[in-house]
């Protein structure tokens, strides 16, 4: 089988990618989240909507939290690009996937991964968050399962600030 | 993850993570567009451009010249009609002549890649011959208005025509009748996942592999058998993670259909993936509802009499057209004492995507209208709204004028609880202004009694496995959406045979392993095959007790099975870990595989009236909220502080999961009664995106306080009922009357918005003027 047009030329993109440095063709049109999905293979980056709208495609470009639906890959040379697949490292879960998982802060878990790392940005750059501030870092991500109520006390469990 | 286990053998009351959690955490969980799909081709559905007409030309021949194109399908390639009803199956997977609402499937193509795939479909020819279409009950309903259905006179899908008792005679005799309308806007379940379906046709051994966003497997057997004329033993589907449902994928979709033929004309794997727009399109959700309704009154709040017409527009084709009309009449009873009943409703077709089932299929409007009209007559006569509410319980055990039997009824111990946790009675009427309180009552069935396709078998059969390695492996067909069901079947299965919850695996829907579930709709998981897990597990108990008695020289009516150990009388010497009982135990016989089954009785499947099954059930949870509100008067703005709310769930089985079903369910009814809204410019969905279909975000979401009320069904497994559903109608009509509460203005229509409230506030002012002018003249 072959393509019946032939391919965009592509560049060399160079990014770390949840810590190790690697290096893939793709095309100056290419979305992030097609690159993490198609080429890294890592599907647990989601889309759940036409672009920009839910926030499950969340995931961490240089500490940042950005959809990745709406970051083109390129934008990604050099950068440090961390997925919910870095999360957990040597058998153990990160801080955030305990809480979403012990205190149900995941039903279906499509909107999850991204969640996640939402509020892993959010955790870095303030350790203790206040019911606000969760609402404001998570405001860009729909979940549909929850009511957000276990999604906001698996945070604040994460953090250490839990009720 | 371990659990610990508590002295007596249970679980910790605090409940368990779900058993697929970890999945889920880590990104491992594969949903349908994760599986491996290398080398698949790229699915694309070509949708009606025009909402009604005749289709006079389709011409593929230059798609399926495209190089790069493997196949190219149209109604011509399935002349079967497909749908949920066996009664009602008017829909084609692909439009057969007549397209009937924008955005109807009418041609497919598979091709090596979505470019390819997307320019295939720009080559179809496809002309249209227009038709007068339908956005309105009240247009597809006038006279001489062109039918959709040539077998549907007046567009209607179905008339419903109930009553139950002397409802003259108690409207006369009542204190104080009232009657009004009602209206509620067509929602949507939007579940974060879009839909998607993988599909693979071997044509050497003429075998079908389908794994998709279902939550009834079993319907998308039956329907791919006879869309596409194949034996069923020769078609296997998988269920995935399946990124929610909420009622959505009941229903086999079209799109199912559609791959399932791309794969076979394409002899090959085909993976369809939806957009946003097109998961919008594929609909089946709550239709838009108008209602009136009439309820008679003594002077106490004891109910004498109502009676309900509402017309429900339902889309294009049949779907779950007469089930969901049916339970908007029967959900009148089965929560209050109400002497007679009269209903009236009509189904219309209208040139929409068709509506189907969605979280408190039916019974939501219904609540809705009468939560709210129930207020304001309590309110006329003096009476709290908690009074009026208690003035009107049933007694359990009791059977319904329509025939529902109520085993269980805790609804006055919710109202208890919310009553004393929101301080009503020390804060209605005493809260600032712009400040509100509300409340509401609801229910839920837990699992509809009678099954759609009626085949003898029992309701639910789950399969309990034992081997060599000691572990157990509970095999079910019921699908785990994120409602946890898979959970519920490990611990129901643990708990019964007194052994860690490490030690169950669930295997669940695929229907090579699994056996057959009629699926997750109406709530029906937990009660059907949670009772058919416990009958699996206590099978395999008597096998091992019996084991454990030979090998201990005991009577097994002796041997007591409890922490992963089966003993006699307490003592340690005459004990045997779980895994020596397990080897004696496949002496013989070798690996032991059980079956457990639930079957409803006959005298719990409603009324014998036309269409009495619909809203019959084992069993009703029952809810009570208390919503605390402020509302701006300057924007309109309505914001929700506080919830409280109690469910009658029978017995918690999972108290996490229940807590977090019941939260998800009351924000749901959350977004239907404050911000969420289908809309269509001439058939054009406008809402077709997560930010024009406004959900609530976690900004504007409050902290909702859940009360578990446990009134243990006397047939629930472990006692338990349904909890995923019941809480959600009673939001929205506490959220209406909380805002009553706060600016004495009775809104009619939902959702909520701003511009209604708006509307409303300038509507008294100018009424106020006009009043002031008058009196000013006379």
């Amino acid at each position: 089988m072959h393509a019946p047009s032939p391919p965009p030329k592509k560049r060399l993109l160079r990014l770390k990618l949840n810590g190790r440095w690697r290096e893939d063709a793709v095309a100056d049109g290419d979305l992030l989240v097609d690159y993490l999905r198609d080429v890294a293979r890592l599907t647990g980056v989601k889309t759940g909507c036409d672009g920009g709208e839910c926030g499950a495609c969340t995931v961490l470009v240089d500490g940042e939290a950005v959809p990745s639906c709406i970051t083109l890959a390129v934008r990604c040379e050099g950068r440090s690009v961390e997925t919910i697949e870095g999360m957990a490292t040597q058998g153990r879960l990160d801080r955030l996937q305990r809480a979403f998982h012990e205190k149900l802060g995941t039903q279906c878990g499509f909107c999850t991964p991204g969640m996640i790392m939402a509020a892993e940005a959010l955790l870095r750059r303030n350790p203790a968050p206040s019911d606000a501030d969760i609402r404001a870092a998570l405001a860009g991500n729909l979940c549909r399962c929850t009511g957000y109520v276990k999604i906001i006390e698996s945070v604040k469990t994460a953090a250490g600030v839990a009720p | 993850m371990s659990v610990d286990l508590a002295p007596d053998g249970k679980l910790a009351r605090r409940g368990v993570p779900l058993i697929d959690g970890v999945e889920k955490v880590t990104g491992r969980a594969r949903y349908t567009v994760d599986l491996d799909h290398a080398g698949a081709l790229v699915g694309r559905i070509l949708r009606s451009p025009i909402s009604h007409g005749d289709i006079v030309r389709l011409d593929i021949s230059k798609a399926r010249a495209l190089e790069g194109v493997f196949a190219v399908i149209t109604g011509d390639d399935c002349p079967y009609t497909y749908g949920v009803l066996p009664v009602a199956m008017n829909e084609y997977p692909m439009a057969r002549g007549r397209v009937r609402y924008r955005g109807e499937p009418i041609a497919a193509v598979a091709a090596i890649d979505a470019e390819t795939a997307e320019r295939a479909l720009a080559l179809i020819e496809l002309e249209i011959n227009k038709l007068p279409a339908y956005y309105t009950s009240e247009e597809a309903r006038a006279p001489g208005a062109v039918l959709l259905h040539d077998n549907k006179p007046g567009n209607l899908e179905r008339e419903v025509h109930h009553e139950f008792g002397d409802w003259r005679e108690a409207f006369a005799s009542s204190d104080l009748v009232r009657e009004e309308k009602f209206s509620c806007a067509e929602v949507n379940h939007a579940q974060i996942e879009p839909h998607a379906c993988l599909c693979e046709y071997d044509p050497l051994t003429e075998r079908l592999l389908v794994q998709s966003v279902s939550q009834v497997t079993y319907y998308l057997h039956l329907m791919l058998s006879r869309c596409l004329a194949m034996d069923e033993s020769r078609i296997r589907i998988i269920k995935p993670f399946v990124g929610g449902g909420f009622g959505a994928r009941v229903e086999v979709l079209n799109f199912e259909i559609i791959t399932a033929l791309l794969a076979r004309a394409a002899a090959g794997k085909v993976l369809m993936q939806l957009t946003r727009e097109e998961t919008f399109l594929t609909h089946r959700a709550r239709p838009q509802t108008d209602m009136t309704l009439r309820i008679g009154m003594r002077r106490d709040g004891k109910i004498t009499a109502c009676a309900l017409e509402s017309v429900q527009r339902g889309g294009a084709y049949a779907g779950y057209g007469i089930v969901t009309i049916l339970y908007a009449g029967a959900l009148l009873q089965g929560i209050y004492d109400i002497p007679a009943v009269k209903f009236d409703g009509y189904r219309v077709y209208a040139n929409l995507p068709p509506c189907g089932a969605m979280r408190g299929h039916g019974g939501v409007d219904t609540r809705h209208a009468f939560e709210c009209l129930l207020d304001r007559m309590a309110r006329e006569l003096g009476l709290d709204p908690f009074a009026v509410r208690r003035a009107n319980l049933l007694q359990a055990p009791m059977r319904t004028l329509n025939g529902l039997t109520v085993n269980s009824y805790a609804l006055g111990e919710c109202l208890d609880r919310v009553e004393r946790a929101s301080g009503w009675k020390n804060r209605i009427g005493k809260l600032p202004p712009g400040k509100g309180l509300g409340m509401a009552c609801s229910h839920y069935v837990s699992g509809a009694a009678k099954p759609i396709h009626w085949t003898g078998e029992p309701h639910a059969v789950v399969n309990v496995r034992l081997d060599f390695d000691g572990g157990i492996t509970a095999l079910t067909g019921a699908a785990d959406i994120g409602q946890g069901s898979s959970t519920m079947v490990a611990i129901a299965v643990s708990e019964t045979l007194g052994i860690s919850l490490d030690r169950v695996r669930v295997v669940a829907a695929d229907s090579a392993v699994t056996p057959k579930d009629n699926g997750a709709y109406s709530s029906r998981i937990t009660f059907m095959v949670g009772n058919a897990a416990i009958d699996a597990a206590q099978k395999l108990k008597a096998i091992l007790t019996e084991a454990a008695a030979r090998k201990l020289e005991a009577r097994p009516e002796d041997i007591e099975a409890i922490g992963e150990s089966f003993r006699v009388g307490g003592g340690e010497q005459s004990s045997l870990p779980f895994h020596e009982v397990a080897k004696a135990a496949l002496v013989d016989r070798g690996a032991i595989t059980v079956s457990g089954t639930f079957t409803t009785p006959p005298e719990a499947q409603g009324g014998k009236h036309k269409g009495g099954a619909v809203g019959s059930t084992m069993g009703f949870s029952y809810g009570a909220q208390v919503v605390e509100i402020s509302l701006d008067e300057a924007t309109g703005q309505v914001t929700v502080d506080r919830v409280w709310t109690a469910l009658d769930c029978g017995h918690a089985i999972n108290p996490l999961a229940v807590e977090g079903q019941i939260e998800g369910s009351v924000w749901m009814g959350m977004g239907q009664a404050m911000c969420e809204e289908t809309s269509y410019l001439d058939g054009l969905p406008a809402h077709a995106s997560l930010l024009e279909y406004r959900m609530p975000t976690i900004v504007e979401s409050p902290p909702i306080e859940v009360f578990i009320v446990e009134s243990h069904d006397p047939h629930g497994p472990f006692g338990a009922k349904e909890a995923s559903e019941g809480a959600l109608a009673g939001f929205a009509p506490a959220l209406v009357n909380a805002i009553a509460n706060a600016i004495g203005i009775d809104l009619d229509e939902l959702p909520v918005t701003p511009d209604r409230v708006m509307q409303a506030l300038i509507d008294r002012r100018r009424r106020a003027r006009l009043a002031a002018s008058l009196r000013a003249a006379s």
